[in-house]
């Protein structure tokens, strides 16, 4: 996806996976201590000392020594927290060495002692040609909330999924029916950030059409139409909501990572209003469960969860801009309303019940939201 | 019409301008709206050059007296805001943007060189093309003014008398989607993408304020308001608009077409009120039909156009010479009281219908002075007599009350409506 900025995105996702395994060999190997040009932390239950907090941009290794009593965590972040490289499970008493490639800028060493929590932060800046102009801290710290909002959503979906999961396991069709479209929410809600590891996306979210020549069928729509259009579950199926799980936990593992910037966050909300103009509004994303409304829900939640991140720095730069968004985003939510159904178990009405005048009105609604939408980016990078 | 091209496409209308209609007159209203816009929305230039602009500011609307172009895209709108002062700034802003478009001008900043991280605010898809005789014509409909009972902007008591809800005509078989609308804007071109682009613009600066209801693609003129040039043929086959009213016949206009002072309301003075028709053709059984038949049906002949009993397609006709209940006899002005509306129709196709025959028809488009003594009275007549009827079927329907023109750049669509 074009607004997380996909390549770079997912150039750092690799890194960071990269590091993590050869963290893990030479952690088995020789219990770290690191060479000399290593910057040495020293993680305590109180403290996280670094040697250096100035560095050369480029291949970076952190040798970590734990001196505290409880299991630790080191982080490397990088402005609105996105996470350069991490090492988990560091025990007391042990050492680690963490490897990063790190482009010239700020970034902030964090420990976590019982691996909880913001944790202890330094700041430290890898010198070199290059670095970005730091950002307004406002919109940093817009960036920190989006990264963590994403991250709730995507824990927030693996229980509802499990519960998905396993009633399409236990082969209940009318159980399956019931927590498909609410284990969608998280997933909705912050589409955008998802589609910029372009692999997970197509695994879990695509739906029959999409599909590449060769490309194996899985994900939630696969199972959709089997649970709505052939109303049974099979062997293969039961494998398939497995392997959503896996998928779906893989999704949450690495969310932290994604390279989200402000205007990111802003085409991301655009992109979800577009998600609802070509795919809900028409009614092909829930094609066999007619459930379209939870995801078009979801979907402006996520859009309205970036704007009013992003608001106090709009509302200064585009007062009249912030205004109509208000405005927008109240009234597309009081169209929604009129579709609610509490008999239902995602609380909207199925819709194919909804008739085309009323889809007008919705698409209507969508319009008037995502034109304004479309030039929040602008506003926050003026 | 590019940001590096806009200076080329700017000269290039300029210099034409100054050879539309003499003398450097137009340029001068275009630029300052002056005194001298008396001149402008009639033109006695029979062919003028394809990709000229189309003077914006005048007494009337441009699109209406002016050379009919090539091709249509019209679109009606529903109002979605109940705020009048968003709609007001509406019709500014698309003002603003019909001034720089007719001109061979991109909307806002332009499609290209604007802030990266922005949606341009013109679609771009015009940049390197002529102004094409653009004209944006805006009219309001009946329900602008009160819906279901309800006076949503202030404008229930504004509503001119001879804006009437047309009645339900014998045959008609109108689709309410295809019918009606709270605003319109009529975009003329000699090049259908020049004209596409204009809709689509003001359609985007409208979101959240407006929806589009319905539009409507036109090709082939079926009427000229330049009776010297070749008349037109529509779908049938047959010349339309051989007596249209001439842009040029200042007597004829603003006895049949521009709402005088006399008429009111003050605000209407120099507007026109337009009916729109959308009329579906039986395409293949007309095709089967003998060409006596054909001919009788019109009571005109299909190659010269001559009526009955006469040569030459422009010899006036003698009406008792024609079939009683054909075409031309039942629609010419001595069958209705002298009535004369300006028809500037356009063909259209839309495809097919699923069953295999051609969508088609005529995008019907009469200006007139007051609706009761125009369209009313001849529609009335047609629909229970025609012979063509059998042909057709008027399947979409809608009125507008056209505002008189912009004057100049102070001025704006409505001006006087919301005063």
């Amino acid at each position: 996806m074009r607004a997380i900025r996909l390549p770079h995105g997912a150039a750092v996702a690799v890194t960071a996976a990269v590091a993590l395994v050869s963290v893990s060999a030479c952690a088995d190997k020789d219990g770290g201590g690191g060479g000399s040009d290593a910057i040495q932390v020293t993680a305590s239950d109180t403290e996280c000392k670094v040697s250096r907090t100035e560095f050369p941009a480029g291949h970076v290794t952190l040798a970590v020594h734990n001196t505290g009593s409880k299991v630790t965590e080191v982080y490397i972040y990088a402005p609105g927290d996105r996470i350069v490289t991490e090492r988990e499970n560091i025990g007391p008493g042990t050492r680690a060495e963490i490897t990063a490639e790190v482009k010239a800028g700020s970034y902030e060493i964090a420990c976590k002692p019982g691996m909880r929590g913001d944790g202890i932060r330094q700041k430290v800046t890898a010198t070199g040609q290059g670095a970005p102009r730091p950002n307004d801290p406002r919109l940093d710290r817009a960036i920190a909330e989006y990264r963590r909002y994403v991250q709730e959503q995507a824990d927030a979906t693996l229980p509802k999924a499990e519960k998905f999961a396993a009633a399409v396991k236990a082969g209940d069709v009318a159980e399956a029916k019931k927590t498909y479209a609410v284990s969608r929410i998280g997933w909705e809600r912050t589409e955008p950030v998802a589609e910029s590891f372009g692999d997970i996306d197509p695994k879990v979210d695509v739906r029959e059409d999409g599909l590449e020549q060769g490309q194996t069928w899985t994900g939630w729509h696969r199972l959709e139409k089997a649970l709505w259009k052939d109303g049974k579950i099979g062997e293969e199926e039961k494998k398939l909501a497995d392997q959503l799980i896996v998928d779906l936990k893989d999704w949450q593992k690495r969310v932290g990572t994604a390279d989200i910037t402000a205007t990111g966050m802003a085409n991301g909300a655009k992109e979800l209003l577009d998600e609802v103009a070509t795919g809900k509004v028409t009614g092909e994303e829930e094609r066999y469960s007619h459930t379209d409304l939870v995801d078009f829900q979801a979907n402006v939640e996520g859009a309205q969860k970036a704007y009013e991140l992003l608001k106090p720095v709009v509302s200064e730069k585009d007062p009249a801009l912030a205004k109509e968004l208000d405005e927008r985003f109240a009234a597309l939510y009081e169209l929604l309303d009129e579709h609610r159904d509490k008999g239902s178990p995602d609380g909207f009405v199925s819709y194919d019940t909804v008739g085309k005048d009323e889809r007008k009105k919705l698409s209507d609604g969508v319009n008037a939201l995502a034109e304004p939408l479309s030039k929040l980016a602008a506003a926050v990078a003026k | 019409m590019s940001a590096d091209s806009a200076t080329g496409a700017a000269k290039v209308s300029r210099r034409r301008l100054l050879g539309w209609g003499g003398a450097g007159l137009a340029l001068g209203v275009a630029a300052t709206g002056g005194a001298a816009a008396a001149a402008i929305g009639v033109s006695d230039d029979p062919e003028p050059r394809l990709g000229d602009a189309v003077p914006f500011y005048g007494p009337h609307q441009a699109g209406i007296a002016t050379p009919v172009q090539d091709r249509l895209h019209f679109a009606a709108f529903d109002v979605t805001t109940d705020d009048r002062d968003a709609l007001v700034a509406l019709l500014k802003e698309w003002t603003r943007a019909a001034a720089r478009m007719t001109a061979g001008r991109p909307v806002g900043e332009g499609a290209v060189g604007g802030l990266p991280e922005a949606p341009p605010d013109d679609t771009g898809e015009a940049l390197g093309l002529k102004p094409s005789r653009l004209t944006l014509t805006v009219g309001f409909g009946p329900t602008l003014f009160a819906k279901d009972g309800e006076d949503r902007f202030g404008l229930a008591d504004r509503r001119p008398p001879a804006l009437i809800d047309l009645p339900a005509f014998p045959g008609d078989d109108l689709d309410p989607a295809r019918s009606g609308g709270d605003l319109c804007v009529q975009a003329c071109a000699d090049d259908p993408q020049v004209a596409v682009h204009a809709i689509r613009n003001l359609a985007r600066i409208g979101f959240g304020k407006v929806s589009v209801r319905w539009s409507q693609l036109g090709f082939g003129k079926t009427s000229s308001t330049t009776p010297e040039a070749q008349t037109p043929r529509n779908l049938m086959g047959f010349k339309d608009g051989t007596r249209n009213i001439s842009g040029t016949d200042t007597a004829a206009l603003n006895e049949h077409v521009w709402v005088q002072p006399q008429d009111g309301p003050p605000w209407m003075v120099g507007g026109s009120y337009l009916v729109a028709r959308r009329i579906a053709m039986n395409i293949e059984t007309w095709d089967r039909a003998p060409l006596k038949e054909q001919e009788d049906i019109f009571g005109r002949t299909k190659g010269e156009g001559a009526p009955y009993g006469k040569k030459h397609e422009h010899d006036e006709p003698d009406l008792n010479a024609l079939p009683a209940d054909s075409h031309v006899r039942l629609a010419h002005p001595d069958s209705n009281g002298g009535a004369r509306i300006l028809r500037r129709g356009y063909s259209y196709t839309d495809g097919t219908d699923g069953l295999g025959r051609l969508d088609a028809g005529l995008f019907f488009l009469a200006y007139q002075r007051d609706i009761r003594r125009g369209f009313l009275p001849l529609q009335t007549r047609l629909a229970r007599s025609d012979a063509l009827n059998e042909y057709i079927r008027h399947v979409g329907s809608a009125v507008f009350a056209i505002p008189p023109g912009v004057r100049d750049a102070a001025d704006w669509w409505g001006k006087e409506l919301f005063a």
